[in-house]
């Protein structure tokens, strides 16, 4: 498509200013972790790597760090083995109330999370009679992982279609055999992708982490929001926040990589 | 066999006995039912009743991995994260076959559809009729009992499409397999195939040899989806073969001159198309009816062609060449009684 200069002159002042305006606070973030004021002053007096040392030998912020992705790796791995199963139950059968069942997968990921916090808490402490903990929270970040790795299996699925698992089975392969050697390979990408996303999204899950997890365990979100109004905590949670920043980069961007590699399934088609 | 798929029926009763060792294609539009019956006997779908029988075993309730039969897939259905090895091992791997002979039959097989060279590429490496040629190889390295082709050469350029079909049956010829070809091409059908059943509509019109059934056509349908046909029905049958009727002559087996007697019909020559090789003229008999006269044009040059459109011309032929259409019989020529049809 041509633009007129005029036209390319705003959209590029309009996407400049949209990244500034998500982007600047970020780095401030990065910035005043290096910040030798407490009470990050503005410009900075000078730069010093005390907080950096500080966090690191916090406690809290470790044993926090280690509860999340904790509960994010389980949680995860539980997602992608129902996630994936589902997809194929909705991909490969027609049955009753398919669209129903299908949307009901979906739903959680769109619900307000006081909602299911609220829900699963109940549920658990008087229906299941469980005591709220660890277990109670990879079970609810659970719920809303399964949608992302569902939503990424079945779109590759059906952009697949069933020819390639019908070749399989044509040439002697089993039920099992056809998902190790085809089914599973086709979708390695997908779920790649999706088992990021969703260790993305349940590490820094607060809403339902709180309602759901007692008073015992303390993920990395819960964490910070405890410690932010501490005064002389603040510049360690600036630290952890800016840790987070850089690290949550790399999922993304492993993410973005790995659907980039959905062209060449494509092409292969 | 018979296939609904809830109120639709897509097989509405086929009967079929395919032999040992045959090259046997199931020829008919989009939609008669062919590719439903070769799923069918692939197993990959249940019929709704009937039974599938291999080699004098019931098969019906077998699924598609337990049985003795491979698929050539219309789209090839290459595995793209192997290479082209790997995918025509694959069978072999999947039954436990020793790497060492995997390898070997692996390289025979690709060897059989002149890929050699071909074996470390990957699929999207390759042109379609290198990808078909791939596809075959990985059926034809299981031996199976019977080989089922659903439109295999549909995705080919009509040049390429002619090579695969002489070898194709070379292929068969060689490995003496017996090959299940479905397609909706006449001329392939006729190409390569010791018989052929044509379907229309859910239902089997004829099973024969292509020779058979371009010269005794059991239907009109038939007659009409194998070749050009040439019918004349009712009244214009009437003025020409004195009864009612549907007819059927060949169009190269009408003779057209511009006065000759005696004559079998005279007419007008309302267009003529100009194939290269040979003309189509389309000629208005004077008693109804239009019939398409096929010339060679061996003295004929092009100008004087379609010069005889408008002309006044008459038409001769051999009565053994028209074909009764209402005859019980079905197929039978009209001179039957005396005439013998050349074996294929």
């Amino acid at each position: 498509m041509r633009l007129s200069p005029l036209t390319r002159a705003l959209l590029g002042a309009f996407t400049a200013l949209a990244l500034v305006f998500v982007y600047l606070p970020l780095s401030l973030v990065l910035l005043n972790s290096f910040n030798t004021s407490r009470a990050f002053a503005w410009p900075p007096p000078g730069l010093t790597t005390r907080w950096w040392s500080q966090a690191w030998s916090s406690d809290g912020a470790r044993s926090a760090i280690v509860v999340s992705l904790e509960v994010a790796a389980i949680a995860t791995v539980v997602a992608l083995v129902l996630g994936t199963m589902a997809a194929m139950a909705l991909h490969r059968f027609r049955f009753f109330g398919r669209d129903t069942v299908s949307l009901l997968i979906i739903l959680p990921i769109a619900l307000p999370g006081v909602v299911t916090g609220i829900a699963l808490a109940n549920a658990f402490t008087t229906m299941l009679g469980l005591e709220l903990g660890f277990l109670t929270v990879v079970v609810s970040h659970a719920t809303f992982c399964i949608v992302t790795v569902f939503n990424n299996a079945i779109a590759r699925m059906r952009r697949l279609g069933t020819t390639l698992e019908d070749a399989s089975a044509d040439l002697g392969a089993g039920t099992f055999t056809t998902f190790r050697l085809v089914t599973l390979p086709m979708l390695r990408s997908a779920l790649l992708a999706g088992g990021l996303l969703s260790f993305a999204l349940s590490f820094d899950e607060i809403i339902v982490t709180t309602f759901t997890a007692g008073s015992g365990v303390t993920t990395l979100p819960i964490w910070i929001y405890q410690n932010l109004f501490r005064p002389n905590q603040a510049p360690v949670v600036n630290v952890v926040a800016a840790a987070l920043i850089v690290l949550s980069i790399l999922p993304i961007w492993l993410a973005q990589r790995l659907a980039g590699t959905d062209e060449s399934v494509a092409a292969a088609r | 066999m018979v296939k609904s798929f809830g109120p639709v029926t897509a097989v509405a009763g086929v009967d079929l006995a395919i032999a040992d060792g045959e090259f046997f294609s199931m020829l008919g539009p989009s939609g008669s039912g062919k590719t439903t019956v070769l799923r069918m006997i692939a197993g990959f779908e249940q019929p709704t009743s009937g039974r599938v029988l291999l080699d004098d075993r019931d098969v019906t309730g077998v699924p598609p991995f337990a049985r003795d039969v491979n698929t050539v897939f219309q789209d090839y259905a290459l595995f793209p994260h192997m290479d082209v090895r790997a995918n025509v091992e694959y069978g072999l791997r999947v039954k436990r076959v020793g790497r060492a002979e995997r390898r070997e039959r692996a390289t025979a097989a690709l060897e059989t559809v002149r890929l050699g060279g071909y074996a470390d590429r990957r699929p999207t490496q390759l042109s379609g009729g290198q990808r078909q040629r791939v596809a075959l190889a990985r059926a034809l390295v299981n031996r199976p009992k019977v080989l089922l082709l659903d439109e295999p050469l549909g995705a080919l350029d009509l040049k390429l499409r002619r090579e695969m079909q002489l070898e194709l049956k070379q292929i068969q010829r060689d490995v003496g397999i017996t090959f299940v070809f479905v397609t909706h091409d006449q001329e392939e059908a006729l190409t390569m195939s010791d018989r052929i059943a044509v379907f229309n509509d859910g239902r089997i019109e004829q099973v024969d040899t292509p020779a058979r059934l371009y010269e005794a056509p059991a239907t009109a349908f038939v007659a009409g989806f194998v070749g050009t046909s040439n019918l004349l029905r009712g009244s214009d049958a009437r003025a020409v073969f004195g009864r009612d009727g549907t007819f059927s002559i060949r169009p190269e087996k009408i003779h057209l001159d511009d006065d000759a007697e005696p004559t079998k019909a005279r007419g007008t020559v309302r267009a003529v198309v100009y194939l290269g090789s040979v003309n189509h003229y389309l000629v208005d008999l004077d008693g109804g009816g239009t019939l398409t006269v096929l010339r060679q044009n061996l003295r004929d040059s092009t100008d004087s062609a379609l010069d005889q459109e408008g002309r006044r011309v008459a038409l001769s032929w051999d009565d053994a060449h028209v074909i009764d259409l209402d005859d019980s019989g079905a197929g039978q020529p009209v001179g039957a009684g005396t005439e013998t049809q050349e074996a294929p």
